[in-house]
């Protein structure tokens, strides 16, 4: 049985392979900037007293938390495409390409679940903190910016860092609207070769190491955030695996 | 664990399979695309409909046996013959080299014509041998389904377009209309019943002659079952035959067509 | 019982219900599975042993390093013919159908199994330690310790991430829409290409999905109020 385990199949995909995970790094870079992008101003204004914006706010996370990506990507894809003056506006060339449409599906996605933990987070910052800059005279503009929102951010990051970590993973829906992202490109090779098990499982290998790279990368950042804690047995320096 | 279980579950199978196959019919398990209009899809009430479900249903009469017709996504089919998830299928396969190399194939039992039709807009021309210019096409999005021959093709002839995969030949047809593609390239009944028959008909037209089997490199459409199943697929052969000679072909076939499909 | 016609669409609409209620029955499924090996997986990773715990570690590495898609595939193709071969090699030549229910569920269950880890093992943890002296004072065995003191505790502990979970493999079976599965999303698809009006087809199955997230939302505030809330790790 092992014997039959066709590595030159795996060798001569390659290539493909990499431009497919070109396009998941690409994706998901994407996806996550502009996610956080819009979800910074978001998360503070859905964790303010305004209650109008808070509950406009949550409308929006509702609809993208409770529903599933997938669906929401056909939604833009082939639901906005349906009508006659969405392919007539400006918007057309972006939204008739796959890849921005995922891009578009995949960034409102995340935000919705970024924008919960961020006003989470925000909520969660000791009162005692904010108080004393308070008595100390700081505007609530200077209060936000340099002791609520970077408490916030040590708050959220085991949170987002497993946000990010979805991004990653969610991106191999992609192939289903036509992108060749990594996912893609294997469903292409195993539908011309009838060779699933190779290729699937290298791709499955592929997307394990990037998982724990940006895994790598956020335990450094937390490292450096949590720098002046320092205790090394300190509960803050694990990455607490949270569910979206 | 999930093997023990499976174990035992075959062991009990295998015991009663043995026990019942001295007197049973054969059975067998029949897989069809299901998204492959009219030649096979989803009706409204959610069962299997279409000249190959209605073919397949014939065949089993003629060779005697009970049969069960499966859905299965196009591009798991043959692996799904191989995984010996059904036995036989019958879902408008082309006869072409690189699955004869996977599987055996009874003899075509229709002949299926090709087309590429493109937005007027996306002015594809003819070239000299009447059918569509690669240069032309350069550059333009050309919608295919996954694992179909008409990828492969596509990909063959027209290697500076560009191919966009989908799942199924409904979601890229969708594309064209709306105008993501500049061209589809599939059956040529799908595509007339699919995008000349619709309200934007008008937009679309075929680029250059129609394709018959042997121009894209294939036998035939035929029924595919696992290789060294000769036993099968002779009695299929004979079943088609026999179709044709009493006239059920004609009957199945000018309820979706008007013209004879068969060829030769 | 006839519906206004645009949400009829043209007689597929019912195909949209029937998805949805495999969508239900799929995820059931699937949650089960994922608690029993999420609950046997926490256990391995407190365990005393280390091959135990490398096991268990092992389990939500990979799983949590592998898209759920991909999963599915090398399951729903590869698996087959594994056990094909497996069997085969065993001497035994009749056909083995992983069929796209079973895969489907299946792999849901497994890939929510290793969160489902997590959430007991810190559940496991946050009972007192306390409560275990005292128990073993009174003269209990590990198992009864197990059992009356530790499972009923983490249960409580563990609700609030378990809900959590509950949502998220909700919306996860649509993932199995790509192996064939009749749910929710492939009978959305299919309904789309057969009425050529995806909007509607895709807000009507975002909207059967809201439904269900909102239903089990109001489900699970029940048991939580229930049960007495402890243990709060994130908000929202």
């Amino acid at each position: 049985m092992w014997e039959g385990i066709d590595f030159g199949l795996i060798w001569d995909s390659l290539p493909d392979l990499w431009n497919g995970l070109i396009m998941t790094v690409e994706l998901t870079l994407l996806t996550t900037l502009g996610g956080f992008i819009i979800s910074v101003p978001l998360g503070i204004l859905r964790a303010s007293h305004h209650r109008w914006a808070s509950r406009a706010i949550w409308v929006y996370t509702y609809f993208f938390r409770g529903t599933p990506t997938l669906i929401q990507l056909f939604l833009i894809y082939y639901g906005l495409a349906e009508f006659g003056f969405i392919r007539k506006s400006g918007l057309w060339p972006f939204l008739r390409e796959g890849y921005w449409c995922c891009v578009l599906a995949f960034t409102l996605n995340t935000a919705a679940y970024t924008i919960e933990i961020i006003a989470g987070a925000i909520r969660n910052v000791h009162r005692d903190d904010i108080d004393a800059a308070k008595a100390l005279g700081l505007s609530k503009r200077l209060i936000m910016q340099r002791i609520v929102l970077p408490k916030a951010l040590r708050i959220m990051l085991p949170a987002y860092a497993n946000e990010v970590i979805f991004v990653l993973q969610s991106t191999s829906l992609a192939s289903v609207v036509t992108v060749l992202d990594l996912t893609g490109v294997a469903r292409v090779i195993v539908s011309h070769t009838f060779s699933p098990y190779e290729i699937f499982i290298t791709i499955g290998l592929i997307y394990l190491a990037a998982t724990y790279l940006a895994l790598w990368a956020f335990r450094l950042w937390e490292a450096r955030l949590f720098r002046h804690l320092k205790h090394p047995d300190s509960h803050l320096t694990q990455t607490v695996p949270v569910l979206r | 664990m999930r093997n023990r279980i499976a174990l035992c579950a075959l062991a009990i199978a295998a015991i009663m399979g043995v026990a019942g196959s001295a007197t049973a019919k054969t059975s067998l398990i029949i897989a069809t695309e299901g998204a492959y209009p009219p030649y096979n899809f989803v009706a409204a009430d959610g069962s299997l409909q279409g000249f190959d479900v209605d073919m397949a249903k014939e065949l089993c009469k003629k060779i005697d046996a009970d049969c069960t017709i499966v859905k299965q996504d196009w591009d798991g089919m043959i692996p799904g013959l191989l995984a010996k998830k059904y036995d036989v299928i019958v879902a408008s396969m082309g006869i072409l080299p690189e699955r004869e190399k996977k599987v055996d194939f009874t003899i075509p039992y229709y002949q299926a014509p090709t087309a590429l039709i493109a937005a007027k807009s996306a002015d594809v021309k003819v070239g000299a041998d009447g059918y569509p210019d690669g240069d032309s096409l350069a550059g333009k999005k050309i919608g295919v389904q996954r694992a179909s021959g008409y990828e492969t093709y596509a990909r063959k002839t027209w290697p500076k377009a560009d191919i966009v995969i989908y799942d199924t030949p409904s979601s890229a047809n969708l594309d064209l209309t709306n105008g993501r593609l500049d061209a589809r390239f599939d059956d040529y009944i799908l595509l007339k019943d699919g995008i000349l028959k619709s309200d934007t008909a008008g937009d679309f037209a075929v680029v250059g002659k129609i394709y018959t089997e042997t121009a894209m490199g294939s036998k035939g459409e035929g029924i595919a079952v696992r290789k060294g199943e000769a036993a099968l697929r002779e009695s299929l052969n004979k079943a088609i035959l026999a179709m044709r000679a009493d006239g059920t072909y004609k009957t199945i076939n000018d309820k979706y067509f008007d013209i004879d499909l068969y060829g030769k | 019982m006839s519906m206004p016609s645009f949400l009829d669409l043209n007689g597929y609409g019912h195909l949209l219900v029937e998805g949805a209620m495999m969508t239900i029955v799929v995820a059931l499924i699937a949650m089960f599975i994922a608690l029993c090996l999420g609950m046997a997986a926490a256990l391995a990773k407190l365990s005393s042993r280390i091959w135990l715990r490398r096991l268990g570690g092992s389990y939500t590495v990979i799983i949590r390093g592998i898209p759920e898609l991909v999963l599915m595939m090398v399951v729903y193709y590869g698996g087959t013919v594994l056990l094909q071969d497996l069997l085969a090699w065993a001497g035994d030549d009749s056909r083995v159908d992983i069929n796209a229910f079973f895969a489907g569920s299946l792999v849901v269950g497994f890939v929510y199994g290793a969160y489902a880890t997590e959430i007991f093992r810190t559940a496991f943890l946050a009972v007192p330690q306390g409560q275990i002296e005292a128990a073993r004072g009174c003269g209990m065995v590990p198992q009864q310790i197990f059992f009356r003191i530790r499972l009923p505790q983490a249960w409580r502990f563990a609700l609030p991430g378990l809900g959590n979970l509950w949502l998220t493999l909700l919306k996860a079976t649509s993932i199995t829409s790509i192996i064939g599965l009749t749910e929710l999303a492939r009978q959305a698809d299919l309904v789309k290409s057969a009425t050529q009006r995806p909007f509607i087809t895709f807000l009507i199955a975002c909207l059967l999905y809201l439904a269900m997230t909102a239903v089990s939302d109001l489900a699970l505030r029940r048991f939580a109020a229930k049960a007495a809330a402890g243990f709060q790790r994130q908000d929202g």
